[in-house]
């Protein structure tokens, strides 16, 4: 009997130490609380199919605090980051309501899915908190989702669209050209699409293929066997995440000739495609290799941190938190509830471009330049890093930075 | 001509259904043969395919190609002493639980080490190119996973149905305790089946990271499709898998020919109208503890 009573007792000693230990992996990152401190959340999938740029977006926000907090903070005050993986709108949606009332973050920084992003915007707006954006693309959240207290740092479809498709353009691959897509079965794939279609069609262009890919498919040749057999001029990926990994992989394999371009891009699925698979022309809100003093030396901070050049993810949540600092320097105090209305004034900010940018009043969308890159030939690539050539900046330097943006259409409609 | 491309789909569904057979082979093994459910399945593919990664920059991809899926089913050897074991003869729901969680501790470990991030990796350079036979194209690649998966069954196939080690794992499925009364202990061979189905696992890893994302999620994103062909092929049917396999590859092809949204519904249609018909699978053999 005093056998198995100690076998009892061992195990639920055990169980108690596992629930414990399941206890501490739903906690937040920093729980210390501190009164001289200027709390930030960041809110971001780090696990699922977008977790890969979510890592990337921690790198670039932690990069940012530990560069002010080494300058001595704002306002005398240290910046200190709550970080929590954002999962799914349902989660998203409850830890943001958990930062804002019980952290009692100033405002939020970050996501990369519409669906979350939408969520936590209702949050942000409901509470009267700041949030901004750094990685979800729909039109409709600059559109009818918009909310005084949403921002975006991050570009929308439309911006990606016409920041590759001017390079199409010059690049005479679009007038007359037969056009076959790929685009992910879900929303943010059915906005890039639908963007997609009306600059291709507007500018002279025809779809002879227009294929939905269910998200969790792996093996893409039954596609690419299709493709071949349409023999279409351009071949365009409106996919998402790892799928445009897989797809450039398989289309190498299948040595397919068709040049490749695609609307949404991030370097990481390039990245890690591997040598000789990425080909084509992409769009990128912001790279690596971007030439101005300030962008030079993120990258090599960034390097020097983490030991590999910063992906576009990273610049978005590394210049929100920079803009969030420099705002409360600017108005003199750390104030969450004066803080959107003070980016709504056109306050403009150094977002490592040869422009400055800016929030517009009309959506909250960051009005900037974008860039295109046409991958590189695999033989002239110097390391893993080195997959593509810059080929410029849209709008071009003589022209209105408010020309890449979306269309003031009417559609978002901000309450006082 | 529509009836050529019909063709070429068809074809090319085979080639894919060896894709989904080096997946499923070893989970069918293991679930026939040990009863477990082993949910960590996709976790040892991608291991093997972390493990092609940083070896093939070490000793070159026919060096990783030996070396990471035996290292796989070592690992599968580690795993099958110290965890399979204890639920052999226990509630099915606690080895899903079991393996549910190995799952995820090898996903994260995975993450911790490598990042979330993929890793680079091509198909070297001697095997790519592709073999055109009349206007039908075959990357010559998937003509080599072709090879490797058929091999690997052929290989299996004697192991289980021609040697003596075969004989007795089949007589354990069927009834252990009478195994047992003669005198023979199961253990052994239900380890090195374990080693085998894991080290298959790892196998599919090397073979696939070439054309697929290698992230630590891969697993996770392959799993669904290995359980379908392993319950459409029939549970303890080592021809049911391999049918199966290729049924889902044609299947899943000729219905991306013809309404893609639909491509991976495909085969979790196939899958209800299967088990309608057939509640065992298409060769489905009844085996006594699982009824």
């Amino acid at each position: 009997m005093a056998h198995s009573d100690d076998l009892t007792r061992r195990m639920l000693l055990k169980g108690a130490a596992g629930a414990t230990a399941l206890a501490g992996l739903g906690m937040p990152a920093i729980v210390k609380a501190q009164s001289d401190v200027i709390r930030i959340g960041h809110l971001t999938p780090i696990t699922g199919f977008l977790g890969p740029l979510g890592e990337f977006a921690q790198m670039g926000v932690k990069l940012a605090a530990e560069e002010i907090n080494a300058a001595g903070g704002v306002l005398g005050r240290k910046i200190e980051l709550v970080i929590e993986d954002s999962v799914n709108p349902q989660t998203a949606s409850a830890k943001a309501e958990r930062l804002i009332e019980r952290d009692k973050v100033a405002m939020i920084i970050g996501e990369i899915s519409s669906a979350s992003a939408l969520a936590i915007g209702q949050v942000a707006n409901r509470t009267k908190t700041v949030f901004i954006n750094t990685g979800a693309n729909s039109d409709a959240l600059r559109g009818a989702s918009c909310n005084p207290f949403m921002f975006h740092i991050e570009a929308a479809n439309s911006m990606m669209v016409t920041a590759v498709g001017t390079y199409l353009k010059t690049e005479n691959m679009i007038k007359g050209k037969k056009w076959y897509s790929l685009t992910a079965d879900y929303a943010f794939g059915h906005d890039l699409f639908r963007v997609a279609k009306k600059f291709v069609t507007e500018n002279g262009g025809e779809f002879i293929g227009e294929e939905l890919v269910p998200t969790d498919a792996t093996d893409f040749s039954p596609y690419l066997l299709k493709i071949r057999q349409a023999q279409p001029d351009i071949v365009a990926s409106n996919l998402a995440g790892n799928q445009i990994t897989n797809f450039i992989k398989q289309y190498a394999e299948y040595g397919l000739q068709f040049p490749i371009t695609g609307f949404g891009f991030d370097t990481a699925v390039a990245w890690g495609a591997g040598k000789g698979n990425f080909s084509g022309i992409w769009p990128l809100i912001w790279h690596h290799m971007v030439d101005t003093p300030s962008s030079k030396k993120f990258v090599e901070a960034f390097t020097k941190k983490y030991g590999k050049p910063p992906e576009n993810q990273c610049w978005g949540d590394y210049n929100s938190l920079k803009i969030v600092a420099q705002s409360f320097t600017e108005m003199k105090a750390a104030d969450p509830q004066k803080l959107a209305e003070h980016l709504r004034k056109g306050a403009k900010f150094d977002v490592l471009k040869s422009r400055e940018g800016y929030f517009r009043a009309y959506d909250n969308q960051m009005v900037q330049e974008m860039y295109a890159v046409r991958a590189k030939d695999p033989d002239k690539m110097k390391d893993q890093w080195d997959i593509y050539d810059p080929l410029g900046s849209v709008p071009g330097p003589n022209e209105d930075l408010e020309a890449l943006a979306p269309p003031k259409d009417g559609t978002c409609k901000m309450q006082a | 001509m529509a009836f050529v491309f019909l063709l070429e789909q068809v074809l090319n569904g085979l080639l894919v259904g060896a894709y989904y057979l080096l997946i499923a082979l070893g989970l069918s093994l293991i679930f026939s043969l040990g009863g477990i459910v082993n949910l960590s399945h996709g976790a040892f593919y991608a291991v093997g395919a972390y493990l092609a990664v940083t070896l093939t920059s070490r000793i070159g991809f026919a060096g990783a190609f030996v070396a990471s899926p035996l290292l796989v089913a070592l690992l599968g050897i580690v795993i099958e002493r110290l965890l399979f074991r204890r639920f052999y003869r226990s509630d099915p729901i606690l080895s899903l639980l079991l393996t549910f969680g190995l799952a995820m501790i090898i996903e994260q470990s995975l993450r911790i080490i490598f990042g979330a991030a993929p890793l680079p990796f091509s198909i070297p350079t001697a095997l790519r190119g592709q073999v055109f036979l009349g206007s039908f194209i075959y990357p010559r690649y998937r003509l080599i996973i072709f090879g490797v998966a058929l091999a690997a069954v052929i290989a299996t196939w004697f192991l289980v149905y021609r040697t003596a080690f075969g004989r007795v794992v089949r007589a354990g499925v069927q009834n252990p305790d009478m195994v047992g009364a003669l005198g023979i202990s199961l253990q052994p061979y239900m380890t090195a089946i374990a080693a085998l189905g894991i080290g298959l696992a790892g196998l599919a890893g090397v073979l696939l990271a070439p054309i697929s994302g290698v992230h630590p999620a891969m697993g996770a994103e392959i799993l669904t499709a290995a359980f379908v062909v392993v319950v459409i092929g029939g549970l303890g049917s080592f021809w049911g898998v391999i049918a199966a396999a290729a049924l889902v590859g044609v299947v899943r092809g000729l219905t991306i020919y013809f309404f893609p949204p639909a491509g991976e519904a495909s085969m979790y249609l196939l899958m209800a109208l299967v088990l309608l018909l057939r509640p065992r699978g298409l060769l489905g053999e009844r085996i006594q503890k699982f009824e």
